[in-house]
């Protein structure tokens, strides 16, 4: 029936990965499913079609896809810089790209909220440009900025690192600017692995809640993200309506998600062809 | 089937056990001689369950002869409910507010009807209230609730959504308001409009708020339980900020309760009962006390009378029929609080 692949022990592995995908990721999102169906279809309209709802989730999106677009050039800089020099503490400065991983998001929180509240070291500096950052939605993007910028760097250093020089020698000698070399050549090898980076902090963005409720002020209307909404609902043990609201976010993260998947696809197969 | 290994274990633990019972001095009831306790509690209760876990343990082995080995855990108390309601399996609750305490009941049957008449003093041994932290000298002349509304004074408290702490912080106000000469709902809906407007961050936790007015610097008045206040005052905002107590106050009666489906299961509720039965205790309620919470005891509350000062409190009971009620009117999706953000827009 089917041509046996070069690589053996497809069904196995295959077989372990549905099982592991199946119970670490799809039953407990199948639970999320089944519970926010207690709520009824009338109530789960007037939840997610609440002007508070609706708010908060413009909010946590909206700040989520700035941080990640922040992070998509600030990662490519640091991960260039990383890549391409060598120079005294670049080590230091390699390893310490990871911080924001390793540090608890309530430390990361309250060490942001510290720096940028009114009283703090920038917070006062943007208080005389008329910038607030803590407890305005800025905040809310500084802190989702600073937990998810590794992802953009760790995905794109490797592929700055394997990119050949030659490359870039080649199209200086046939006589490109500076400019188009990095367009026509490196960014087209680049991008997919941008998009993965970009995909992955706006994950991590669209999840986070323990840095930014001490930072965010948590105002209602204004500066309160959907994650809050949710842990409002468990705090009332509305658990019906906090899964919904999960489930809200399920969905519209997944397609933010598969869109940028798609673009992926069609970067790769749009230059995919002509390089390497 | 059991294996016949562990029948035959238990039969030999059981004349193990009971040749012990013999050979000691007081035959009476068999009991292990290690029991371990676990006590799901709130956030500031930190310190005071430390120092009252060890009271009680040298307590119960003098008694006894039984030592007692007393868990703690601390957090948010509505998260703390939620933990033990999904599984977490506490021989005692002490939690800041009944209504959590409760959910125990009306989410998982975990504890019986009528459980808050189970001990004196409506379960709860110990109690606080609600006051004022200011800036040194009160610049902003801050002397009752009234001032919270005033224009121009920027007021700290968490989010009553998320903290039970700051639940007490908005009935408080609410009933101030309320019984006020003239005062009705009306206005009383009007000036928790009116401070909340004067709210500038919200935090999810008492906690948090603290960190706010002391470490942040902003906001001219922190409402916050009497013995957070206490703390800020003494330990860690020393000669920075003072304590303003209100004219009328709420009677904040964290209750306690043990879990009788966890402590039938683990074998405990005899120890579990005598540990929050201790709490009413002299020693139970003088380490209360030095903790900065309102004893029950009278004789306790006559030495330690002048750091609480003399307020008119009234229990939630009293003034709103109850947390079940509270809770519904005020907190709940859609309630009063919500309503102040949504006519906001």
């Amino acid at each position: 029936m089917t041509r046996r692949g070069v690589l053996p022990g497809f069904g196995l592995s295959l077989g372990i990965s549905w099982l592991f995908l199946g119970l670490v990721v799809l039953l407990p999102l199948s639970g999320i499913f089944l519970r926010s169906f207690e709520l009824g279809w009338g109530d789960f309209w007037r939840l997610i079609s609440d002007p508070r709802t609706l708010a908060a989730l413009r909010l946590s999106f909206g700040a989520a896809l700035a941080a990640a677009v922040f992070d998509l050039f600030f990662g490519l800089l640091v991960a260039w810089v990383l890549a391409r020099y060598r120079f005294p503490g670049r080590g230091l400065v390699d390893a310490s790209v990871d911080l924001p991983f390793a540090l608890p998001t309530a430390v990361a929180g309250l060490t942001l909220t510290a720096l940028y509240a009114p009283s703090g070291l920038f917070g006062a500096a943007f208080g005389l440009l008329g910038i607030q950052v803590a407890f305005a939605p800025l905040g809310i993007v500084v802190a989702m900025a600073f937990v998810s910028l590794p992802f953009v760097v760790r995905t794109a250093q490797p592929v700055l690192e394997e990119l050949d020089p030659a490359l870039e020698e080649a199209a200086a000698v046939l006589g490109a600017t500076r400019w188009q070399t990095f367009r026509k050549v490196i960014l087209p090898n680049l991008l997919p692995a941008l998009l993965t980076g970009f995909a992955l902090a706006l994950a991590r963005a669209i999840g986070e809640y323990g840095s930014i409720v001490f930072i965010s002020g948590n105002m209602p209307m204004r500066t309160e993200i959907a994650p809050l909404l949710i842990v409002t609902r468990l705090e009332q043990y509305d658990y019906a309506g906090a899964t919904a609201l999960a489930l809200v976010m399920l969905v519209v993260a997944f397609v933010l998600l598969l869109a940028i998947n798609l673009l992926q696809r069609w970067s790769r197969k749009r230059h995919g062809a002509h390089v390497l | 089937m059991v294996p016949r290994i562990l029948i035959l274990g238990a039969v030999a633990v059981a004349v193990l056990a009971s040749e012990a019972s013999r050979a000691g001095e007081p035959p009476a009831p068999a009991r292990p001689e290690k029991v371990v306790l676990l006590n799901v509690s709130y956030d500031p209760t930190r310190e005071l369950y430390a120092e009252y876990d060890a009271a009680f343990a040298r307590h119960w082995e003098a008694q006894t002869g039984q030592k007692v080995e007393i868990k703690q855990s601390h957090g948010g108390s509505g998260k703390q409910a939620r933990a033990v309601i999904d599984g977490l399996e506490a021989d005692v609750v002490t939690l800041a507010l009944a209504w959590d305490v409760d959910a125990l009941r009306r989410e998982a049957e975990l504890i019986p009807e009528g459980w808050q008449q189970r001990l004196p003093q409506n379960s709860a041994p110990y109690t606080s209230t609600i006051v004022f932290v200011v800036r040194k000298g009160n610049p902003k002349q801050i002397r009752d609730w009234g001032d919270l509304g005033r224009e121009g004074v920027s007021v700290i408290t968490p989010n009553p959504k998320t903290s039970g702490g700051a639940r007490w912080n908005y009935l408080a106000a609410w009933h101030w308001a309320l019984e006020r000469p003239g005062g009705d709902e009306q206005k009383a809906r009007d000036f928790i409009a009116r401070l909340f407007g004067n709210v500038p961050v919200l935090d999810t936790g008492a906690r948090g708020s603290t960190t706010t007015f002391a470490e942040r610097n902003i906001g001219d008045v922190l409402i916050a339980w009497e013995n957070e206040a206490f703390l800020l005052e003494r330990d860690i905002a020393r000669g920075k900020v003072e304590i303003v107590v209100p004219s009328s106050s709420i009677l904040a009666e964290p209750p306690v309760a043990i879990v009788d489906r966890y402590v039938d299961k683990h074998g405990t509720r005899e120890v579990a009962e005598a540990y929050l039965r201790y709490l009413y205790s002299d020693e139970g309620q003088e380490i209360v006390a030095r903790h900065y919470y309102r004893p029950r005891s009278k004789r306790v509350m006559a030495r330690h009378a002048e750091q609480f000062a003399k307020v008119k409190l009234f229990t939630i009971d009293q003034a709103f029929g109850g947390w079940e009620q509270a809770q519904r009117k005020h907190f709940d999706t859609g309630g009063v609080f919500d309503q102040l953000y949504e006519s906001k827009r």
